[in-house]
């Protein structure tokens, strides 16, 4: 924990191997949104042998349906969904490039097994936090899927996105380790 | 009879859905406050003051404090000397809903279960409506976060097991739901009734103001007990680890079969959302 590292999109490989659980990162660069939806929809293309329509590379995918955007704001509020919803589609993701993922809520194995095999990492952002998180948007532009609304790919730019690292390519979880140290239960 | 228009119903459910999602409760705030105090894990002490900042932002902004700007719940008790006029009375309501989820900048968060297509203007509401003696019309709004929502669930559990059983099934409810509710969480527990019933004394329970006793002394028992054993599990701000995992448990009791024993556990994240009026 304590200190802060700065990081930039797109992610290498040693970007993403220098991190560790716990460690609080403020991220800037572009980052793209997709949720349960799209998901859906960048499998198919995948199982269809199509393009997606994004270049996934080195990339960070946020989980987040924003709130509509008041006049004059790039967007609304902005804070994670649950990623647990998206761990069957993750790891084909992760084979093909993806960086990073940003959400809330443990992972399955399947996932933390993915980013130890394609060095990727999963951040977590405060949920519950959107009206804080929606101010790191810089610039927010609809890429893929409108007719989603709140679940289109958005095309993100961010600045001081406050992230913790909560898997890393040691294939460690934060979740699992800090509810040790807390917990007063017997451990199972 | 004392009458009440279509339109100021309308305007009321719209206002009242936009000032739920902007302006945090002074009750939860205070019990964040509290609880950044009690926290021993830097990262839930930090992960708390950032809830605290967010609310003020969405108030300062008037913007949702939180993008999950929720299915519109609405509680109505209706005395039963109110005559509405000028339109149905559910109808004011989804009208209200569409109204404040457009005018608000809400997110329109319902969808068709098999398409998952938007309906657009987040209708439908889910209304819970009672009749009550008297001549005014209470009107609680109450946007309900798909995340804790996930998280909740109905058990029909043995007679058998008892009080003891019935605090184990809430723990392990709780722990189950580990980080993906966005704790600190308020936990709304059913007992008794029936299955729907159970579910709807557990989501009325997540009304209560945080801070406030259960009028049930045993009751009152069970929850400071449930509250401490659910601290215990030590998943704290985020799950990331820590003492706050919950603000509060808040139960409701109701008689039930004498085959059954159902208990419902609604899980409310720290956004718990919730103005009403009184026309």
């Amino acid at each position: 924990m304590g200190e802060i590292l700065r990081l930039q999109t797109p992610l290498r490989d040693e970007d993403v191997e220098a991190l560790r659980i716990g460690q609080k990162v403020l991220l800037s660069g572009v980052v793209y949104t997709a949720r349960d939806a799209a998901h859906r929809r960048m499998m198919d293309l995948i199982e269809a042998g199509k393009p997606l329509p994004i270049d996934i590379k080195g990339q960070v995918i946020y989980y987040v349906g924003p709130a509509p955007a008041k006049p004059g704001r790039p967007i609304g509020s902005a804070g994670p969904t649950t990623s647990y919803r998206m761990d069957v589609y993750s790891p084909k993701l992760l084979e093909l490039g993806l960086k990073g993922m940003i959400g809330k809520g443990k992972r399955s194995k399947e996932v933390i097994d993915a980013l130890v095999r394609y060095k990727g990492v999963y951040f977590g952002a405060t949920g519950g936090a959107g009206a804080l998180l929606a101010r790191s948007v810089l610039e927010a532009e609809v890429v893929a899927y409108e007719d989603l609304g709140p679940e289109a790919i958005r095309r993100l730019v961010v600045r001081d996105l406050p992230l913790i690292v909560v898997n890393d390519v040691l294939g460690q979880d934060l979740y699992e380790e800090g509810v040790k140290r807390y917990s007063r239960q017997p451990q199972a | 009879m004392r009458e009440i228009g279509f339109e100021k119903i309308v305007e009321t459910v719209s206002r009242l859905f936009i000032e739920a999602n902007t302006e945090l409760g002074e009750d939860v705030l205070d019990a964040i406050r509290k609880a950044k105090d009690m926290e021993e894990s830097p990262t839930g002490k930090e992960v708390l003051a950032e809830l605290l900042e967010n609310a003020r932002i969405a108030k300062e902004e008037q913007v949702p404090m939180c993008q999950d700007t929720g299915l519109a719940v609405v509680f109505v008790e209706m005395g039963q000397d109110v005559h509405i006029v000028g339109g149905h009375l559910y109808e004011a309501i989804q009208e209200g809903v569409r109204r404040g989820y457009r005018d608000g900048y809400l997110r329109k968060s319902a969808c068709h279960p098999f398409t998952r297509a938007n309906t657009g203007d987040n209708t439908p509401a889910i209304i819970h409506m009672e009749l009550v003696p008297g001549d005014r019309l209470k009107i609680i709004a109450m946007p309900k976060g798909g995340g804790s929502e996930n998280m909740s669930a109905v058990a029909m559990l043995t007679p058998s097991v008892g009080k003891p059983g019935i605090m184990d099934y809430v723990v392990k409810r709780v722990k189950e739901a580990g980080s993906n509710p966005c704790p600190p969480v308020i936990v709304g527990v059913g007992i008794g009734g029936t299955l729907e019933k159970a579910a709807i004394l557990a989501k009325r329970a997540l009304l209560r103001r945080l801070g406030s006793s259960n009028p049930d002394p045993e009751l009152d028992q069970m929850e400071r007990e449930l509250l401490e054993r659910i601290n215990d599990l030590g998943i704290g701000p985020q799950g990331y680890g820590g003492r706050i995992t919950a603000l509060g448990v808040f139960i409701e009791m109701m008689p039930c079969h004498i085959a059954s024993l159902p208990v419902a556990v609604n899980i409310q994240c720290h956004a718990a959302r919730h103005k009403e009026a009184v026309l």
